[in-house]
């Protein structure tokens, strides 16, 4: 198959934005981890709690650092690879993403650098206060960005304007309370701290494994399991939430998730696995829990769950209201302030349709000149590709299983056991470590393979989001990635493992003369004149 | 929601206008001297404790300084979203490549002294100097391309295409207009690189960056100076023809542009602008006496005011253009037909006003903790905490 540029940009963001996620959860949940031990040491004043905050932090900095810069890079690509999409729904996407700089990146960045190199400058409740600072602005940071991504799930508080032919916002707050956002926000986060917290048991126990720094281990154990126990709990439950929220505002994605062809009597079944066949349309050798689907998606017994075919059939009625509304558009566009009201009405009457009709841009440039033929083809592409779906969705849940239980066998022995571990449970510990990122990469991929073929549901194609660039610049950016984060994920891996097999840089006496010396110094401070440190 | 109907349409198109600016010159003022640090790097340090120092003095503040870079594209995203789409498509390899410096410069920062190698740190000290010293010349690069025009237009639909092979997009951009601006941007961003290193170090490291930031003093005023000239005589401006529309729908095809002989009739319908340029050249020569003088807070403000009165010239100079196009002038980006709905624009600038002062204040917090030179003592017994 030969790569055009609409397959280019999507495989380069699908490269880079998967690859920043390799970051983000570890700094979600580290940040929070950190934080709450700095906590610990400030309450209690024992060196061994600054202790682990130092070590952890000191592999949260070394995270933290491939995060932000290839976090650049996606609030870059939209203008650079999606240049239609920037201009189309930049009124309401670009806001969040600004809001995140302005309230969220802001205070993070800021105050990160006072975190690794204010340890002698600043009282230890200061210090503290700076921690929670970065894990603040780190999960903010989150939730304007999962509010922008939410938005194209589900497009709402927003309209098209036929004079500047683009999405502009209509209400600020439906954007901001959109349901999906919010439910991905809390999934999201919470999967960032499952990830830090089964990051912090795993090497935990390769420590406990080989007997080293074993004070430092034992409490990293049971700080990450009470921290991973709950955000475990919380991730299945507000990914329940999403799927909720998606049984009416992604219906598609909800069937093809689920491989559900047809509309079943409510409640619907749950497919628990299957074979989804693309071609047959039908799910082969299904096994089916009564009742579950229904009771997930619609939370009552009488609400049916459309399938892939009803929707298939919606879609080609809303295909053929989008081409009303692109004509009326098309006389709304050509005679500005002097236009009919009945071509403003028609317009109006159809221009939520309109989206639907720019499917057939993959067809004909002018969606009028449609046949009935590429109109029904334009309808069967709204299907996105079952199978990947449905397994990777599958696969996330049962980690997302794996996970509580998991927390649940380590918070019952730090708790209950005397923080006493059985070696076989360390070892699984260790091998655990990769499973969460799986598992949110996967999440990830249901979510936006599952949007397909569009880039906003049902506003915005994504083979029209593109930008006007050659396939020659946009395969060169791709190998440059590919090369550029290859050579970056080799020197993180390598200094990340060189740290944790260092372990701790300062041991209990060393951390003790500092906490001395650390009195001494602000003792000092306070006595000398105040006017010595001028503001710049 | 009616409440941002409370302020006009034009009116929050003007203050946004002004806001661009000041995320511009904010991300100048403090970024910019990373970016002269790093360019400095391989020049004012000779040892590795020298090299140190110098990174140091950045080291718990450029993180913080980047965000105005992010938060700029974030802000041209939400409030003009088709120069967004239109300046980061269209100069794509140039973004692509600053992108690259952006991405190389933290994980430099991050990483350089976490091993002891020496082969491993210079590796990251040049790595540091072309990820600082190539953005800065690049983005003047953009700037002279930007008042020169570029080669687009805007298709019914408002699709944006770009005239020329893909190549040229890139090589073209270097005309000798546009290299000149980029050696203003690159000599500016020294000199304010070494005026930072001139208060935050000392001993060796600050005696070559005086020298070093003289020079480049000299010659950023000595550039910019050229390239008004330049403007003078060699290059054709634009303007907006027919009636003023300000308070329409963001749309460029409802507007007529024509070409004009120069950019610098602007300075006669609104001489006041010209306080502009005239700081751009005191700042940049006070500088330059500051630093022969060994002045350091005075000419790290001189500095600064230089590159307030160089970026803001810019913009005032082509008001109310933001983005022209040398090849459909009719396309051309203004302020009255490229911003976002007048909600949008609205609501971030409630948003800016919340957030703004509180950016302010706890950046000045963090500046005042880490007040103070930056010492060859404190990098070798600093332990753990120094970069």
């Amino acid at each position: 198959m030969e790569l055009g540029i609409v397959e280019l940009s999507r495989l380069q963001f699908a490269m880079t934005a998967m690859y920043h996620f390799l970051f983000v959860p570890l700094t979600l949940g580290l940040s929070i981890l950190v934080a709450i031990m700095e906590t610990v040491y400030v309450m209690t004043n024992r060196p061994i709690w600054r202790q682990m905050t130092k070590f952890w932090g000191l592999l949260f900095g070394i995270n933290f650092a491939l995060g932000v810069a290839t976090g650049i890079t996606m609030e870059f690509q939209f203008g650079m690879n999606w240049s239609y999409y920037s201009h189309y729904v930049g009124d309401i996407f670009g806001a969040p993403l600004a809001i995140e700089g302005l309230m969220a990146f802001f205070l993070e960045a800021t105050f990160v650098g006072l975190f690794f190199f204010g340890w002698d400058k600043l009282s230890k409740v200061a210090h503290l206060t700076v921690a929670w600072l970065v894990a603040i602005g780190s999960n903010f940071s989150a939730l304007w960005i999962l509010i922008a991504n939410g938005w194209m799930q589900n497009p709402v508080g927003a309209e098209f304007n036929p004079m500047t032919m683009r999405m502009e916002m209509t209400d600020f707050f439906e954007v901001l309370f959109n349901e999906v956002a919010q439910a991905k926000f809390v999934h999201t986060v919470s999967a960032g701290y499952v990830t830090a917290s089964v990051f912090v048991i795993g090497v935990s126990a390769w420590y406990l494994l080989r007997g080293r720094h074993v004070e430092l281990a034992r409490r990293s154990v049971t700080v990450g399991a009470a921290f991973g126990l709950a955000s475990a709990l919380s991730v299945v439950l507000l990914g329940d939430e999403s799927g909720y929220s998606a049984t009416h505002s992604q219906k598609m994605k909800l069937a093809a998730i689920e491989g559900m062809w047809e509309t079943h009597d409510a409640p619907a079944p749950f497919n628990l696995i299957g074979m989804p066949d693309q071609e047959a349309r039908e799910t082969h050798y299904a096994i089916e829990i009564p009742w579950a689907m229904g009771l997930i998606g619609t939370r009552s017994l009488t609400t049916e769950i459309p399938g892939i075919n009803d929707l298939v059939a919606q879609a080609e009625q809303r295909i053929r209201s989008g081409m009303i509304a692109y004509a009326a558009l098309l006389e709304v566009r050509e005679q500005r302030d002097a236009a009919s009201p009945e071509a403003m009405a028609t317009f109006e009457e159809h221009s939520a349709d309109l989206g639907f009709a720019f499917l057939l841009r993959k067809y004909v440039d002018n969606p009028l000149d449609a046949t009935e033929e590429q109109i029904i083809a334009a309808a069967n592409d709204t299907v996105p590709t079952v199978w990947p779906l449905f397994w990777a969705f599958r696969l996330m849940v049962a980690l997302g299983f794996g996970f509580i239980g998991t927390m649940l066998y380590f918070f019952y022995r730090a708790s209950f056991k005397g923080m006493n571990f059985p070696r076989p449970a360390l070892h699984l510990a260790v091998w655990m470590i990769p499973a969460p990122w799986i598992a949110a990469e996967l999440g990830w991929f249901v979510a936006e393979f599952g949007r397909q073929p569009w880039t906003v549901d049902g506003v915005l194609p994504t083979a029209m989001s593109v930008s006007a660039l050659s396939v020659t610049e946009v395969t060169l950016t791709l190998l440059g990635f590919v090369i550029f984060y290859t050579v970056l994920f080799i020197i993180e891996m390598g200094l990340m493992l060189k740290y944790i097999r260092k372990g701790p840089f300062e041991d209990v006496e060393e951390t003790e003369a500092w906490m001395t010396r650390h009195r001494d110094i602000l003792a000092g401070r306070r006595n000398a004149d105040a006017t010595s440190m001028p503001a710049e | 929601m009616i409440l941002h109907e409370l302020m006009s349409y034009d009116l929050l198109r003007v203050i946004w206008w002004v806001l661009l600016g000041v995320l511009l010159i904010g991300f100048a003022m403090t970024d910019g001297f990373d970016m002269g640090v790093g360019a400095l790097l391989p020049f004012v340090g000779r040892s590795d404790v020298e090299r140190r120092v110098a990174i140091n003095t950045v080291g718990p503040v450029w993180e913080g300084n980047q965000v105005w870079f992010i938060l700029g594209g974030g802000a041209i995203f939400a409030a003009w979203p088709p120069l967004y789409a239109v300046s980061f498509s269209g100069f794509y390899l140039a973004m692509f490549v600053v992108l690259a410096a952006f991405i190389v410069r933290p994980v430099a920062f991050k990483y350089r002294s976490k091993r002891e190698d020496p082969r491993w740190r210079n590796g990251w000290d040049w790595a540091l100097f072309a990820s600082s010293a190539v953005p800065a010349l690049l983005f003047g690069v953009a700037v002279g391309n930007v008042i020169q025009g570029v080669p687009f237009h805007l298709t019914d639909d408002l699709h944006t295409i770009y005239e020329g092979v893909w190549y040229m997009k890139f090589i073209g951009l270097l005309d000798p207009f546009s290299i000149l601006a980029g050696v203003v941007s690159l000599a500016m961003l020294v000199m304010h690189g070494g005026a930072w290193l001139t208060l935050k170090a000392e001993g060796a490291v600050q005696r070559r960056a005086r020298a070093y930031g003289s020079v480049a003093a000299l010659v950023a005023v000595g550039a910019y100076v050229l390239a008004g000239l330049w403007l003078a005589v060699g290059i054709e401006g634009f303007r907006t023809v027919g009636d003023h529309v300000a308070n329409g729908p963001s749309n460029p095809l409802h507007f007529e542009v024509e070409r004009t002989a120069s950019w610098l009739s602007a300075y006669g319908d609104r001489p006041w602008i010209a306080v502009a340029p005239v700081m751009g050249i005191l700042g940049g020569l006070l500088t330059l006496l500051g630093l022969r003088a060994g002045r350091e807070v005075s000419t790290l403000l001189f500095s600064k005011m230089a590159i307030l009165g160089v970026i803001s010239s810019v913009g005032l100079t082509m008001f109310p253009f933001i983005m022209p196009s040398s090849s459909d002038p009719q396309s051309s980006l203004t302020v009255w037909n490229s911003s976002s709905s007048h909600l949008t624009l609205f609501i971030m600038l409630v948003m800016t006003v919340i957030f703004m002062p509180m950016i302010m204040a706890y950046t000045a917090w963090v500046y005042k903790v880490l007040w103070g030179k930056v010492t060859e003592a404190e990098i070798t017994d600093g332990g753990h905490s120094s970069y």
